[in-house]
């Protein structure tokens, strides 16, 4: 442990009501509890605590509490707590301070500071208990025009259409890697979405063998720039292929999946030595150009046999509108971006917190400038990073996103509370650890329903929303900021957005 | 009387005789001033197709100038002799005993396109269509309110039946379809542009309900040049059908079912062929689906079509008598205009009602109606 840190959480424990049962040393993985048999008397190590409050809600006696630890440095608006901490730490080792989860800063969210509309008197709401909610939505590029055959009674499609994938409601599972989170939560991931019918995406930890066949149809697949688990059974065995280029926790910066969580599975599922360091570079080594990129999203095409559509993930970065049209004109068929509130497993602090712009930016630009370019239509938008709930998903979509990618709140439906030490692989929710005796916390048939769930109290959400506006197609509000006010916004921040001020 | 209220629901009536005959407006204006407590006298207008036998292959422009600015009509004249032959120009004659509010000066151009060499590929509809988009985008205080051959459209602030006695619609006119509306636009600002019948080349638009799919629309149209300059929702419809029918030369039958198409769980119950076609068409134009209630009466050369959205927020009723076909938001209006009906019905959600010359094409929809 490190010296002179503070302890960030104080662990209370109300010795009236502790049974002494042990569970609270059994659940955590930071050993912060200690029984002593002699004694009959359980110790604690609080500065080993990260905060997950597992041992809280495990506690059948209810007897602990942990809170933010009481004690202060002298006020310092400057020196604030964690940049204190964190420079002790930085004085101690010499390394690159880590951390999991998404950016915690207090930057303006953006989807908190606009309000959606409702109809009143002259266009009626429409209720969506009683009146059919559509939130069907296509993912993939479209034709400008239709060509359509008029001989004979029934008129019949001439176009040739891209090929799409169906999403019974805009919300699908963000990339996270088989070997980052544990078999379990991947496993409850992919039957959810399955259940449910939306995606879950694999990220660059591939796909392991026995799930292809029954997942396959719900499965976006990754190749990014370490090519783990790829081959030509894994690209045909997923509904869509995603290319990594970015993402919003580490814009610019690679993947490291620790050699201790390679274990055997994961190792052969990623296809590389177990136990090894899974090291995913930063720029993918045969991409320096636009026509690289359009080489490789052909080449992906080829090997797919033209069946799947090709998205791109960029991170939401300060050229964002350019690069997305790029993308486009590449020839993908999607463009999924993921802004400064992208969650991670494990990401230097200083990229996380300070690398990229909030999404909702980087997708107004992106949207306005395919438009203006005339080729919105040629390429779907997933919109990602830090989705909170239904109202954002909402927001998004009437920014011009078509659908939305969410992570961690996914994985908070699952148990996680986001202590930020996805990195250590001692996820005591078993979500984000390979090791066995924490991942066995998590039971998939379980899991996985209170995923489904959450689909299905945002697709009520999304429904009542929509009702509200007398909207009952969840394509009528893509793209539609008429339906958007912003609230304590600047006039840049408006016009970046493309909405009007509240009022207006 | 009219009652003290505000009253949401616009009117609107479009009459076709299918043997082409052409005749007065007198249904057209008794039958609107019938449905009188759906209008707020803030905005009325009618599209008369038939209207100008003698210059037929000419395109009628009629253009407003607001404030009756005449720099703006010196300009905009510039514009026109630059880009068009000129065969005649006049002002639009009105009847100076008619009170009504702010009059724009209304002048009417018939007019040949006078393409320059890089132009000269255009087709003649896209060319008037291009140069009409400049003149309401670009130029101020000048809006096009039509721009069709042998058709036009007369609207402006006030009820109805006194923009027919303005502009003396029935002393002056003859036309085989008349289509009119009766209410301004409910959410937007009123003036002279701003009201009902929407138009672009000799595609109208009457409406009656409002379009909550409005941004959606509006930027899917601009992806294809269409840009929206009156504030108002019934303009998208205008451009969507000009887009679909003419350009991309889809039949009403199709573009009925983009406007307001059928539910999914309709759609999973089709046979494979149905299924693939509405599938496909909901993927494509998705962004052309029409939400919110709306009814409209669609009108072009030897065609005249009548739609409600898919749940039928805004029901539509449809007559007929002999060679006569009627659309109205209410049937006592059609009753007050021909008591002798052969035929009443109103169709179902996202059905249309298809009036064509020569032919008894509206009786299709009787059997899906209620």
């Amino acid at each position: 442990m490190y010296s002179h840190l503070l302890s960030e959480f104080t662990v209370q424990r109300m010795d009236d009501r502790c049974i002494r049962c042990q569970v609270c040393e059994r659940q955590c993985p930071n050993e912060v509890h200690e029984y002593d048999k002699e004694l009959d008397r359980m110790f604690t190590y609080e500065e080993k605590c990260v905060g997950c409050q597992r041992c809280v809600v495990m506690c059948p006696a209810k007897a602990l509490f942990v809170r933010s630890h009481p004690s202060e440095y002298r006020m310092n608006a400057s020196w604030t707590r964690d940049k204190f901490q964190n420079l002790k730490k930085q004085a101690e080792t010499g390394g690159v301070v880590l951390t999991g989860s998404g950016n915690d800063k207090p930057y303006r969210i953006y989807w908190d500071h606009m309000v959606l509309n409702a109809s009143q008197v002259t266009n009626p709401s429409i209720d969506p208990l009683r009146e059919p909610m559509e939130l069907k939505t296509f993912i993939g590029r479209k034709p400008d025009t239709l060509k359509i055959n008029m001989d004979g009674d029934v008129p019949k499609v001439e176009s040739e259409l891209h090929p799409n994938i169906t999403l019974k409601s805009p919300v699908l599972f963000s990339a996270m890697s088989y070997g980052a989170i544990s078999y379990r939560a991947y496993k409850s991931l992919a039957m959810a979405a399955k259940e449910f019918g939306v995606m879950f995406n694999t990220g660059e930890g591939g796909l392991p063998v026995e799930m292809r066949k029954d997942y396959a149809s719900n499965a976006i697949v990754q190749c990014a720039s370490g090519r783990f688990g790829v081959d030509q059974d894994y690209l045909n065995s997923a509904a869509m292929i995603e290319i990594k280029i970015g993402q919003g926790a580490k814009p610019g910066i690679g993947g490291h999946l620790p050699g201790e969580k390679v274990a055997q599975h994961v190792a052969q599922t990623r296809m590389i030595p177990q136990g090894t360091d899974a090291l995913s570079p930063a720029p993918q080594h045969d991409i320096y150009s636009i026509e690289d990129l359009s080489m490789l999203i052909y080449a992906l095409k080829e090997a797919t046999n033209y069946e799947k559509p090709v998205s791109v993930k960029i991170a939401a970065v300060h050229n964002v509108a350019a690069i997305a049209s790029g993308i486009v004109r590449a020839g993908a068929d999607v463009v999924a971006i993921d802004g400064i509130r992208g969650g991670t497993g494990a990401a230097p602090l200083a990229t996380r917190d300070n690398v990229g712009i909030p999404l909702e930016l980087a997708l107004a630009s992106v949207d306005r400038r395919l438009r203006e370019e005339g080729i919105r239509s040629k390429c779907s938008i997933l919109a990602a990073g830090g989705f909170r709930c239904s109202a954002d998903v909402l927001k998004a979509i009437a920014l011009g996103a078509d659908a939305v990618y969410i992570g961690t709140a996914a994985l908070v439906a699952m148990g996680c509370t986001l202590c930020q030490k996805c990195y250590t692989g001692k996820c005591a929710w078993g979500i984000c650890t390979q090791n066995p005796y924490l991942v066995k916390r998590l039971n998939p048939e379980i899991t996985s329903q209170r995923l489904v769930n959450l689909l299905k109290a945002w697709s009520h959400e999304l429904k009542e929303m929509l009702g509200g506006m007398g909207i009952n197609a969840i394509e009528s509000i893509r793209g539609n900021r008429e339906h958007l006010r912003g609230i304590s916004l600047e006039e840049w921040e408006l016009n970046v957005l493309g909405v009007k001020g509240a009022g207006e | 009387m009219i009652p003290e209220k505000d009253i949401d629901n616009c009117g609107l009536f479009g009459v076709m005789d299918t043997s082409g005959r052409r005749f007065g407006g007198e249904m057209a204006v008794n039958a609107i001033k019938n449905m009188k407590v759906r209008g707020n006298g803030l905005g009325g207008g009618f599209a008369i197709y038939g209207l100008y036998p003698e210059y037929k292959d000419y395109y009628a422009l009629h253009i407003m100038y607001q404030d009756k600015n005449m720099s703006a009509k010196r300009k905009t004249e510039e514009l026109l002799t630059e880009n068009f032959y000129v065969v005649y120009d006049e002002e639009i004659p009105t009847n100076p005993e008619i009170n009504v509010f702010s009059p724009p000066l209304v002048w009417r151009y018939f007019v040949k396109p006078q393409k320059k060499s890089e132009e000269a590929h255009m087709l003649d509809d896209e060319y008037v269509v291009s140069k009409v988009m400049h003149m309401n985008t670009e130029v101020e205080d000048v809006y096009v309110f039509s721009s069709g051959k042998n058709m036009g459209v007369f609207k402006g602030v006030g009820f109805p039946e006194e923009i027919a006695d303005y502009f003396m619609l029935e002393k002056l006119y003859e036309g085989y379809i008349w289509t009119v509306h009766s209410r301004f636009p409910t959410n937007t600002p009123g003036w002279w542009g701003g009201a009902h019948p929407f138009s672009m080349l000799d595609w109208t638009v009457v409406h009656n309900g409002e379009i909550s799919s409005y941004g959606t629309n509006r930027r899917f149209l601009e992806l294809h040049d269409f840009y929206c300059t009156l504030h108002t929702d019934t303009e998208v419809m205008a451009y969507a059908v000009d887009l679909l029918m003419r350009r991309q030369g889809l039949p009403i039958e199709v573009v009925s079912k983009i406007f307001a198409p059928p539910m999914w769980n309709a759609i999973e119950r089709m046979n494979k062929e149905e299924k693939e076609l509405y599938t496909t068409l909901r993927m494509v134009y998705a962004p052309l689906l029409m939400n919110g209630p709306f009814t409209v009466v669609i009108a072009h050369h030897n065609e005249m079509i009548g739609i409600t959205d898919r749940i039928r927020l805004r029901p539509i009723t449809a007559g007929a008598k002999g060679n006569l076909v009627f659309l109205s938001s209410e049937e006592m209006a059609i009753r007050r205009v021909c008591p002798d009906l052969e035929l009443t019905w109103t169709p179902a959600g996202g059905e249309p009602v298809v009036a064509r010359l020569n032919t008894e094409d509206h009786l299709k929809s009787l059997n899906k109606s209620i």
